[in-house]
């Protein structure tokens, strides 16, 4: 990667200029406002050429890394390829410059493509009804948690206010139901990763309102015992919430309404393969069964229109290019390939939890976690070496389950020649850490930077760029 | 059967059945109970093809009419250069993840670097956080986190001047949140600093939120409201609009502790409503309280300068359930749009936006009262926004103006209707514009 | 191995306390600063804040990762550290001298409940 140390503020000399706008022949201008509601000196912005702007942020794409330039083994986030038709069909014309709020005799195009949309994700799931509003997935657990307590409170049953979250769930999870009123109660994994029947089983009296699970989990097990959790979940009165982050697992083999869940949401920037924008827009459309259908409207607006609309479009298109020949191999091909890493390494990397794995696996480090001179290979320095070879870093110390997390995720979009270059990749680093431990201890050696001071910035806080 | 995004041979997948010791496909879903696999063909449209996909959508696309946009309610048409539709298209930016690997994620965490500066210039603020899904979930967002810094006061004050989905959304918010959320009614067009004032009286108010354009278009003068709001030991939150702050009084001119908005308005396309992107500014002393991600400049183990996410432990993946809120995907590629756009337009494209945006919609005011249709509903200073009380039903105004290819007239209540001018409309489209109005004179 | 001072009360959420009079001083083990890590940030109750046994009175922050802390008696904040606001690493530097908070304790018997050095030690031996 090239190195390239400027912002664009750096660039900005006084009297140039970036735009072509017209002179305008307008008689008033904000000139016209009265004093006080002027500001009395103009924004600092940047005054740069068009040329230098377009060169500082293609100099800048070339530090990042990303789908179309390498393997992203991050697990749950599910970085598949992002079809670039999508895109196309995205910025297509005939939806740009459509208004949110125009009348909808204007916009039936949009309201048909938005109601297709939540018809395929509904054949899929099993759900019944769709919103397409949320912005995001953490934005549909917390849509799909209010509409739980909505449930409750649209009974009387007033008294529920806990819900159940796995100690292994995404930290969305608790933090969706902090946000939503809800009081966090965790429930333990058995040493299989798997929940603990025998304590969430004391945890389920009248005052909860439900659970929240992610199937599978994020050690990326299927939760085998789903069946007797619905049960005893329903009988105490609540209902299940689906976290949607790891569904490309069972995309095309499970619905979750058969599963015996209530509410879900999906993340369309995993499974459906709308591109991570650097951390978004994605979207979070949120699934329901039949009888909780009516309590949507219930809840109130969660976002400004109809949702990232531009993202549904996107995710449609990825539906429909797969179709029902293809989208019935998704899963499978996903969980095949992480089946195939996970055993390709399990005599390198410690594998705490042997058994068939779905979209998803944890290693706990190296299987050899002393080097020899007494000094620890950490997951971090596992993580730092990969980015030299041409990888990005699995998501390292989460599940908190373990302390030396490395948590992989192949997807169904990479071939076995990147799998086994990957698979390669990682049993020299497990031969670094015994032959060159420094080699990982100062790595990575090849990226634009190295290790920035994490404990620097949170302390001597600098979030803008001053003269 | 290939297709195109799956790479695997029929010889590789039994070469990695084979490793794994399975024999067939079905085999890695053994742990699933049996009944709960689905059986038989979902009942979705067959694939197709690339072909097929463009005459899909054309055929969609056909089916909406495009019209000429004289409104904005929180959604404006604004031009955008053609430069950053092709910088936001770089597959680099586009195609990469959150920046937690700060060695592989220099670029995404530099413009993130650039885009909290930029917000923060355009609101006076000293903090900015990476981005919020869009304008009304800030605004619910910054409610929220007033709760958070006042401690032990459950109440919030927002004004009835906001735009009505903003007071949805953070209605929604607060209702399910258990925090009080109450509307002070506006007092001609301008939110009431006296019954604000009355409200924060009982002590048990945490936030005061207003607008610095207010859903009538008027742009708001908050002189008073930071000492009123301060006195009573609470933050003032300012709801603008960002593109207007390269001309108007900022948040922190005002005294506001925290501005929030949608900066849509810099550059982004209608879309139909979406992505947008929530902005999120506050003063120092409450950036632990700022939720969402945030971006600070460090050195590297060779002393460069680097960029990373810091104050992590605010944020769900560290906090969970005691984490400022639960956004983690958040609007980064709006954020770059966004600063692409800052960059081109610099401080004097901006503002020439806005006096572009100024005149046309002066004009379409004068000249909409020229036709004796609609007299004026408050006669206060506006920027690109305005209403009008109509003499015709809003609903006709409305599909008269459809008939002729124009969005405008949208009906605000109480006979009042919004018109909207950015610099995007033309002369001759305005003119075009108060002829179709004009017609319904004859009738 | 973490250092273990004699003469101070300790907590199972690792705290340790100081009495002199109704007054206690409250800080965090050197196990506890040793686990965090580098220390970025100190949460801490405003003075005159009440606080009450093992509820949760603040927070100290790393770069990864956040843990709460939790008052091992009732009482009243009369001090907080503010030496912690501008340089929260030294708690890592020595979790002793640098106290967090100074609290009037409602009910001096509290620290009877908590563990001596002797006893800390043996239960840090069982976490390490």
């Amino acid at each position: 990667m090239k190195n390239y140390d400027r912002l664009i503020f750096e660039l900005s000399r006084e009297g140039r200029c970036g735009y072509s706008l017209p002179e305008g022949s307008w008689e008033e201008n904000t000139g016209c406002l009265p004093q006080n509601l002027r500001r009395e000196t103009r924004p600092a912005l940047p005054q740069v050429s068009e040329p230098d702007v377009v060169r500082h942020y293609v100099n800048l794409s070339g530090m990042n890394y990303s789908v179309d330039t390498g393997f992203y083994p991050l697990g749950s986030c599910t970085m598949k390829y992002n079809p670039r038709i999508d895109e196309e069909l995205a910025s297509h014309p005939g939806f740009a410059h459509l208004h949110p709020l125009q009348p909808e005799e204007t916009v039936q195009g949009a309201l048909q493509l938005c109601r297709e949309l939540s018809d395929c994700l509904c054949k899929l799931t099993g759900m019944a009804a769709f919103t397409l509003n949320p912005c995001a997935g953490a934005h549909g657990e917390l849509t799909g948690l209010m509409i739980m307590r909505q449930y409750h409170i649209s009974r009387g049953d007033l008294k529920r206010t806990r819900i159940i979250v796995p100690d292994s769930a995404h930290g969305t999870n608790p933090a969706s139901a902090a946000v939503c009123g809800l009081e966090v109660v965790q429930v333990r994994s058995t040493p299989e990763g798997l929940i603990d029947m025998d304590h969430l089983r004391p945890l389920l009296d009248d005052t909860v309102a439900g659970i929240m699970m992610t199937n599978p989990n994020t050690l990326g097990l299927f939760e085998t015992g789903i069946r007797e959790i619905v049960k005893c979940v329903h009988e105490a009165g609540g209902l299940l919430y689906y976290d949607g982050a790891n569904m490309n697992a069972l995309l095309g083999k499970v619905r979750p309404a058969d599963m015996g869940f209530d509410i879900m949401h999906l993340n369309l920037h995993k499974t459906f393969s709308t591109p991570h924008g650097g951390g978004g827009p994605g979207a979070g459309p949120v699934g329901v069964t039949a009888s909780l259908a009516g309590l949507i409207p219930e809840i109130g607006r969660v976002s400004a229109f109809h949702g990232n609309f531009g993202v549904l479009m996107k995710a449609y298109a990825y539906i429909l290019s797969l179709g029902r020949q293809n989208i019935g191999r998704v899963g499978p091909l996903a969980v095949l390939a992480a089946n195939y890493v996970k055993e390709s390494l399990k005599d390198r990397y410690r594998l705490p939890v042997p058994s068939l794995c779905k979209h998803e696996f944890v290693y706990d480090g190296l299987a050899r976690q002393d080097a020899g001179d007494g000094q620890q290979v950490t997951t971090l320095d596992i993580a730092k070496r990969l980015l030299d070879y041409g990888f990005h870093a699995p998501t390292i110390y989460f599940p908190l389950l373990f302390h030396q997390s490395i948590m992989i995720e192949p997807t169904e979009t990479e071939s076995l020649e990147t799998l086994d270059a990957f698979i390669d990749a990682m049993r020299r680093i497990a031969d670094e850490a015994e032959s060159s431990l420094g080699l990982l201890k100062s790595a990575p050696h090849t990226t634009p930077v190295r290790r920035p001071d994490e404990t620097l910035a949170a302390t001597h806080l600098k979030l803008t760029w001053k003269s | 059967m290939a297709f195109a995004y799956f790479p695997h041979t029929d010889e590789d997948i039994r070469a990695m059945l084979s490793k794994i010791g399975a024999v067939s496909l079905d085999d890695l879903y053994a742990d699933v109970p049996g009944d709960m696999l689905f059986k038989g063909s979902f009942d979705i449209p067959d694939a197709m093809s690339e072909m097929e996909l463009r005459r899909k959508f054309d055929g969609l696309a056909s089916m909406n009419i495009p019209l000429k946009v004289f409104c904005g309610a929180g959604a404006y048409d604004h031009y955008s250069p053609a430069v950053v539709p092709a910088i936001i298209s770089r597959a680099e930016f586009l195609t990469s993840y959150t920046p937690y690997q700060a060695e592989v994620s220099q670029g995404t965490l530099r413009y993130i670097f650039e885009f909290q500066t930029m917000m923060c210039m355009l609101t006076g603020l000293d903090c900015s956080n990476a981005s919020m899904y869009d304008g009304p979930t800030s605004a619910a967002e910054a409610l929220l986190m007033s709760v958070a810094c006042t401690r032990k006061k459950r109440r919030v004050l927002v004004s009835g001047t906001l735009l009505p989905h903003v007071l949805q959304v953070a209605g929604t918010y607060c209702r399910f949140h258990g925090v009080g959320l109450t509307v002070i009614p506006h007092r001609s067009g301008v939110s009431d600093l006296e019954a604000i004032r009355r409200e924060l009286q009982a002590g048990d108010v945490a936030g005061v939120m207003v607008p610095g354009i207010n859903r009538f278009g008027i742009i708001e003068d908050l002189s008073g409201f930071a000492d009123a709001v301060h006195d009573a030991k609470a933050l003032l939150i300012v709801y603008s609009d960002p593109s207007s702050l390269a001309v108007l009084t900022t948040p922190a001119g005002w005294g506001a502790d925290i501005a929030c908005g949608d900066a849509q308005t810099l550059g982004i396309p209608l879309s139909f409503g979406g992505p947008y992107i929530g902005f999120l500014c506050c003063r120092q002393e409450h950036v632990r309280k700022l939720p969402g991600r945030i971006v600070g400049e460090t050195v590297d183990a060779d002393g460069r300068r680097a960029f990373v996410l810091t104050l992590q432990a605010r944020e769900q993946h560290i906090r969970r359930e005691k984490a400022t809120s639960n956004i983690c995907s958040n609007e980064s590629l709006m954020a770059l749009y966004v600063t692409v756009y800052l960059s081109l337009m610099g401080p004097d494209g901006l503002k020439r936006v806005n006096d572009l945006s100024y005149g046309g919609a002066h004009y379409l005011h004068s000249r909409l009262l020229a036709t004796g249709l609609f007299s004026e509903a408050f006669d206060k200073p506006f920027l690109k926004e305005f209403v009008l009380r109509s003499k015709v039903p809003a609903g006709l105004l409305q599909k008269t103006l459809v008939e002729k290819g124009f969005f405008g007239a949208l009906s605000c209540g109480d006979g009042l209707v919004s018109f909207c001018v950015t610099e995007n409309r033309s002369r001759e489209e305005i003119d075009a514009l108060v002829d179709a109005v004009s017609s319904l004179k004859a009738n | 191995m973490s250092r273990i001072i004699e003469g101070l009360s300790y907590s199972e959420s690792h705290e340790w306390v100081k009495v002199d009079g109704d007054i206690a001083t409250i800080g965090i083990s050197d196990f506890a600063q040793k686990s965090m890590g580098s220390i970025v940030y100190v949460d801490m109750p405003e003075e005159d804040d009440r606080i009450e046994q093992n509820e949760e009175f603040g927070a100290v922050e790393s770069v990864k990762a956040a843990s709460d802390l939790y008052s091992p008696v009732s009482g009243v904040v009369t001090e907080r550290n503010a030496a912690l606001e501008d340089e929260p690493g030294l708690l890592n530097k020595d979790p002793y001298t640098n106290w967090i908070i100074r609290v009037r304790m409602d009910n001096p018997a509290e620290i009877e409940a908590l563990m001596d050095a002797a006893a800390y030690s043996e239960f840090v031996a069982g976490q390490e």
